[in-house]
């Protein structure tokens, strides 16, 4: 099915953001007629290539080509007329409006200058119909289920001209049965010569409907696979890369994994992204944790620290059962989480590096108690410099400062609480590799110091260097806890990724 | 290609396999799945009736033409206002200057008349300068990001200012025009005055653009989700603020209609009238939080509202508790919407 003319093709597309480069010279294509993923962990420069596919930004460089043609999308609306449609993973339709209306507002047909309510059911009917789906047009579209809207979200796409059809995790909601459904529906447009972006996160539905893969890392091309030519294991070590050769493995001080007792031990411990997991954490212990995006990684870190409340499971700290229903009484027992998101869950950018740390601080406090502002100053500096923070000047806003040292500061917050167990999820995602660096030394010096930590990253090396023992996630469950010193990244990449392949 | 054919073309018979088929057979299901935001209107017309009917047994001759004439008679400017409110509300938005912006272009039609304008001009003037206030918040609005609520809060101390600047008294007008404009068009006991009938040619334009034009689809769609509406490429911008015009437009309406109604323009006109219309609107089923809403439910909205205040006349009674029953229905109204909303969001 390989032609020799691709439909979609950028070549060298770069995109910056104000400090960062999101997109680094990627080169992609598409077929007619194939379902293409595209593949990468977050951060990876998915969305963003997503985004300058569809006219949601322009590149800053690059040159894209539809049917041979060069275009530049300067809005969604023109991707649009120039045939390519997007459904987004939050569907954006009105519930409030009809089904027919959901796919033809904006281009209704019309009689006398009136919407011709009739033609447009009896339209929308003809692609529904076309589609296979049984689906009443009159119907308000918020009554319908979330696989019918999505079904509803692609008519509407289709019901336009449609070259290049991008679906946005467009499964991450829908069960087994909605699912089958939907890819009847992309087979049958892939038939008629559409090119389908399909991006998810779940490797087997990938490998069930794609024929082309594309990985993306850190905002590079890793290259373009056919999905039969690529083993499930390989995918994943090209998602997760490897930078092996760039550290050498920390020199753990042995401390003989003396039986303590645990700080908290968690058992069967289930939300709505991880089902019963069981941990124990030790104080001065570092545990991974490493699982693909959508494993449960953050479902845990937020399911410990009281972000999230269990549906089920028991969660105990120094031997006493404990309910954490809120962050702030997870705090109250020494148990802090910092956000993989620091920019809107985690820092205030506008808020300087004193005020950031003495958040958290004067939250614990309480209101009324406020810390003075000179002991205030005095404390943020002290982190400042122990942490070795840059600019070395706590008054400067925080949304200035580079990744790393945004990080530093909120793990000098978290650590001005002092407390006793401290759940990093992607600490050091999106930071250069110096910085990398000094925020595991930091991990480990803080781990010397009696605290415990759960330490999540997507790059395995990481997890292993960090940690002394290392969780295992796969599809929200922990499949296995091994020390690190028994693993090595090729076969702990065999337990993140599924082993259908019995090696490793 | 194929998705060629599925082009809107407007003649061509596609096949449906869904649509009728499915109404024969659960039709009280498919109701539902397709109307079911109309579930507070029919509420609102099943108290009018129980509200009427109660009324007749209590005093006998409440049903009289006469005083269902009445009912639209006095509640013309009501009922233009809240077809205005109406836009407005569906879009999420809400609309607190129309009983002043009402007052300021009464007494300013009043004013002109009586410097011997002529009568069209001053109509015209009046329609112009309610629409002007109504851009003004409209722009506020959408251009600024000011909230609704402020923004036409602002409109409400612009208009009465505005009223007061033009005369601090009542000015009483003598015009053949405006005195035609309350003759009553007389039938066996039932009669209706061009007010009235203005009123109602409102309503009736307020609803076929609500529901036949692209521009009344949009108000929807962006009460429903302004985010999802801008990205399926709708004109949001432009229809964020021509609620409010159009709003407006019916405040310098119901001002025409209202000073032809007493014959005199007076200032202090309408003074929470805003309140009253906006009950009147949530009445007869429109959503405060916006994308569900009926012009021909805030019609009787209205006439609820009207239908209470004539009942507490009847009885003699104050009628500051005409304010009491419409506080008591718009809490119960709103309970009600929000049980319907929350129970939508579970289903979905």
């Amino acid at each position: 099915m390989d032609e020799a003319q691709p439909l979609v093709e950028l070549t060298g597309a770069t995109v910056r953001f104000t400090s960062t480069v999101a997109l680094d010279g990627v080169d992609f294509r598409m077929f007619p007629g194939e379902v293409h993923s595209l593949m990468g962990e977050n951060g990876a420069g998915k969305s963003t290539l997503i985004k300058a596919l569809t006219g949601v930004l322009a590149p800053d460089e690059g040159v894209m080509r539809l049917g041979g043609r060069e275009v530049a999308f300067a809005s969604p609306h023109d991707a649009q007329d120039a045939g390519v449609s997007t459904v987004y993973q939050e569907i954006d339709l009105l519930p409030n409006l009809s089904v027919a209306e959901n796919i033809y507002l904006g281009r209704e047909p019309r009689r006398w200058g009136l919407i011709d309510h009739r033609a447009m059911r009896r339209d929308a009917a003809g692609v529904l119909a076309d589609l296979g789906l049984a689906i009443d047009p009159a119907a308000e579209l918020g009554t319908q289920s979330l696989a019918i809207q999505q079904l509803v979200a692609i008519a509407r796409a289709i019901s336009t001209e449609v070259k290049v059809l991008v679906l946005d995790e467009p499964t991450s909601s829908l069960d087994t049965d909605e699912v089958a459904e939907l890819f009847r529906v992309i087979r049958d447009l892939k038939e008629r010569g559409v090119a389908i972006l399909f991006v998810s996160h779940f490797l087997d539905q990938v490998y069930e409907i794609c024929d082309r893969i594309t990985v993306l890392r850190d905002g590079r091309l890793v290259g373009e696979y056919l999905t039969t030519e690529l083993l499930r294991i390989d995918l994943v070590q090209k998602m997760l890369g490897r930078e092996a050769s760039f550290f050498k493995a920390r020199d753990r001080i042995e401390q003989a994994p003396q039986e303590q007792e645990s700080f908290l031990s968690a058992r069967g411990v289930t939300t709505a992204g991880i089902a019963d997991a069981d941990l124990d954490l030790a104080a001065g212990e570092v545990v991974g944790v490493a699982g693909l995006l959508g494993s449960g990684r953050t479902a845990l870190a937020r399911a410990l620290t009281g972000v999230d409340r269990l549906e089920s499971g028991i969660i105990s700290v120094e031997q006493r059962e404990r309910t954490l229903d809120s962050p702030r009484s997870a705090m109250r027992l020494g148990v802090v989480y910092s956000s993989e998101n620091r920019r809107t869950e985690g820092l205030v950018g506008e808020m300087s590096i004193a005020q950031n740390i003495a958040l958290a601080l004067q939250a614990q406090q309480g209101a009324l108690r406020r810390l003075s502002p000179t002991r205030l100053r005095e404390l943020a500096a002290s982190w400042v410099e122990a942490l070795d923070i840059r600019p070395a000047d706590i008054d400067v806003p925080v949304r200035t400062l580079s990744g790393g040292n945004q990080q530093k500061v909120m793990l000098a917050r978290l650590l001005a609480v002092s407390p006793r167990l401290l759940v990093l999820d992607e600490p050091t995602r999106g930071i250069d590799v110096g910085a990398k660096v000094e925020i595991q030394n930091l991990v480990a010096e803080m781990a010397d110091n009696g605290l415990a930590v759960v330490f999540i990253s997507a790059e395995l090396e990481e997890v292993l260097r960090v940690g002394e023992r290392v969780a295992i996630l796969r599809d929200g469950r922990i499949v296995e806890t091994a020390h690190a010193a028994d693993l090595n990244v090729d076969s702990l990449m065999a337990l993140v990724a599924r082993p259908d392949l019995p090696e490793a | 290609m194929t998705a060629a054919q599925t082009q809107p073309s407007g003649t061509q018979p596609s096949e449906t396999r869904s649509a009728e088929g499915a109404g024969l057979k659960g039709a009280v299901a498919t109701f539902t799945t397709r109307h079911a935001s109309v579930l507070p209107t029919f509420a609102a017309i099943a108290i009018l009736i129980v509200l009427l009917a109660g009324a007749q047994v209590r005093f006998g001759n409440f049903l009289s033409p006469g005083n269902m004439s009445a009912l639209l008679y006095d509640n013309a400017h009501l009922l233009i206002l809240a077809v205005g409110m109406t836009f407005v509300i569906v879009t999420s938005g809400i609309d607190l200057s129309v009983g002043s912006v009402m007052a300021f272009t009464g007494i300013l039609g009043a004013s002109l008349l009586t410097a011997g304008v002529p009568v069209w001009i001053t109509i015209l003037a009046m329609l112009v300068a309610g629409a002007l206030i109504g851009m003004l918040i409209g722009v506020l609005v959408q251009h600024f990001g000011v909230q609704p609520f402020i923004a036409s809060l602002a409109g409400l101390f612009l208009g009465r200012g505005l009223a007061y600047v033009v005369s601090l008294s009542s000015i009483r007008i003598e015009d053949p025009v405006m005195d035609w404009l309350r003759t009553r068009f007389a039938f066996e006991g039932w009669y209706i005055t061009p007010t009235g009938i203005i009123a109602l040619l409102t309503v009736v334009v307020g609803a076929i653009v609500m529901h036949k034009t692209r521009f009344g689809r949009t108000v929807y769609a962006v009460g429903g989700s302004e985010q999802s509406a801008r990205l399926m490429g709708l004109k949001v911008a432009r229809t964020k603020v021509m609620v409010y015009v159009i709003s407006g437009l019916c405040g310098g309406l119901a001002g025409l209609v209202l000073t032809a109604y007493s014959s005199a323009g007076y200032p202090r006109n309408g003074v929470g009238t805003e309140l009253d219309v906006i009950a009147a609107v949530v009445i007869g089923g429109t959503l405060l939080a916006g994308g569900r809403g009926y012009v021909l439910g805030s019609l009787v909205g209205v006439l609820v509202f009207g239908t209470i205040n004539t009942i507490i006349s009847f009885m003699g009674a104050e009628q500051s508790w005409t304010h009491i029953i419409v506080g008591a229905l718009l809490l119960l109204f709103i309970v009600v919407q929000r049980a319907i909303v929350a129970r939508s969001e579970r289903g979905s």
